[in-house]
This record gives structure tokens, C-alpha cells and sequence, in this order.
């Protein structure tokens, strides 16, 4: 008869819940600090430096950072990719940038630079608490 | 910048942090890299010219 995995036989985590909590916060909020934190040198560096720069391509092509309006879905879900990028994000409303120009022939680059780049350090964070935990 | 030089810089990107997410030796994740990137880029000349005569 073949095993079947229960919930007793699967692997402990191996960080602690505020380890983890401390990994995936910074890994949002700096893109790559997380793979830095946990010894993974190089994927952090490659993080730290391609994520910024992509969200830093799409305000140079003049995409918009959207707000959180619950009343129109898609725009709504650009702004949660928006935000995933963490503090570059943050630093962008600070500089007034990212107010997007629709006329722009490079506006819907820009957009898709901006969210794409909060999108992949979606799965940056992922990847870091994957570590975290000791699965890869 | 022309619209294929911004989407072959959109292809680098997502490539090279996919690459580095799913390979831990460099050698692999330049191997997967490549091989992403050259997807992209040859999917993205095909459609494009299987969209030319649209709108008809």
C-alpha cells in the first residue's frame, strides 16, 4: 500500500513565524534584501538591481502609478501590482512621478514595465520565504 | 525607442529574474535565460506578423 503524506509526517518550518514575517516584508520592501538576508548573494543582487530598474524604465516611458479604486477591478489590480515593487513605489509618489501621460506612444510600455516589475517581486517573495523555510 | 527594442527589453527582464528564480547555478540560469529570452522574442516576431493584415 503506498504512504500518503499527513499533516505529522511533513516537514517542520524551519524559520520561525517572525523570521519569516521580518524576510518577507523586507524582501517587498527592498527587492532582493530577502535573498540577501538568507545568504543568496547573487539572486539578491540580480533582485536589487533588474526589479528597481524596471520600474524605473516604465516612469521613463511615462506609465502611470494607478490608485486603489475599488470601483474600476482593473485598476484596482494595477495598483496591487504597483505596490509590489516595495520602497521604489513609495520613493516614486514622493517625486511626483508616475502620474502617466495617456497620450504618451510609450504609455502602455510604461505600464506594463510598472506592474510587471511589482508582479515579478511577487514571486521574489515567494522565492525568499521558500528559502526561508528551507524547501529550496 | 521603437516598439520591438521595448518589448526585446521587456523580454530581457522577465527572462533574466525568471532565469534567476528557477536555476541556482549560473551556468543554468544563463542557459534558461537564453532559451526564454529567444522564446519571446521569436513568439512575439511570429504573432506580430500573423496581426499584420489586421484590421482587414
Amino acid at each position: 500500500m503506498g504512504s500518503k503524506s499527513t499533516t505529522a509526517e511533513r516537514p517542520r518550518a524551519s524559520a520561525e513565524p517572525g523570521r519569516l514575517a521580518i524576510v518577507c516584508g523586507l524582501a517587498w520592501l527592498v527587492p532582493g534584501a530577502g535573498h540577501l538576508l538568507l545568504g543568496r548573494r547573487q539572486k539578491g543582487l540580480i533582485f536589487l538591481v533588474a526589479l528597481p530598474l524596471m520600474f524605473g524604465i516604465g516612469l521613463w516611458l511615462q506609465g502611470r502609478l494607478f490608485p486603489l479604486d475599488m470601483s474600476d477591478p482593473l485598476v484596482f489590480l494595477g495598483a496591487i501590482a504597483n505596490r509590489g515593487i516595495g520602497a521604489p513605489y513609495f520613493l516614486a509618489r514622493w517625486m511626483d512621478a508616475g502620474a502617466g501621460t495617456v497620450t504618451a506612444v510609450s504609455y502602455e510600455y510604461g505600464n506594463t514595465f510598472l506592474m510587471t516589475a511589482g508582479l515579478l517581486n511577487f514571486l521574489v517573495i515567494v522565492d525568499a520565504f521558500d528559502v526561508a523555510m528551507g524547501r529550496k | 525607442m521603437s516598439h520591438f527594442w521595448l518589448m526585446a527589453l521587456f523580454a530581457f527582464f522577465v527572462s533574466l529574474v525568471f532565469a534567476v528564480l528557477l536555476r541556482d547555478e549560473p551556468r543554468e540560469q544563463l542557459k534558461t535565460g537564453a532559451m526564454m529570452l529567444g522564446g519571446f522574442m521569436v513568439t512575439a516576431y511570429v504573432l506580430g506578423w500573423l496581426m499584420y493584415p489586421f484590421p482587414l
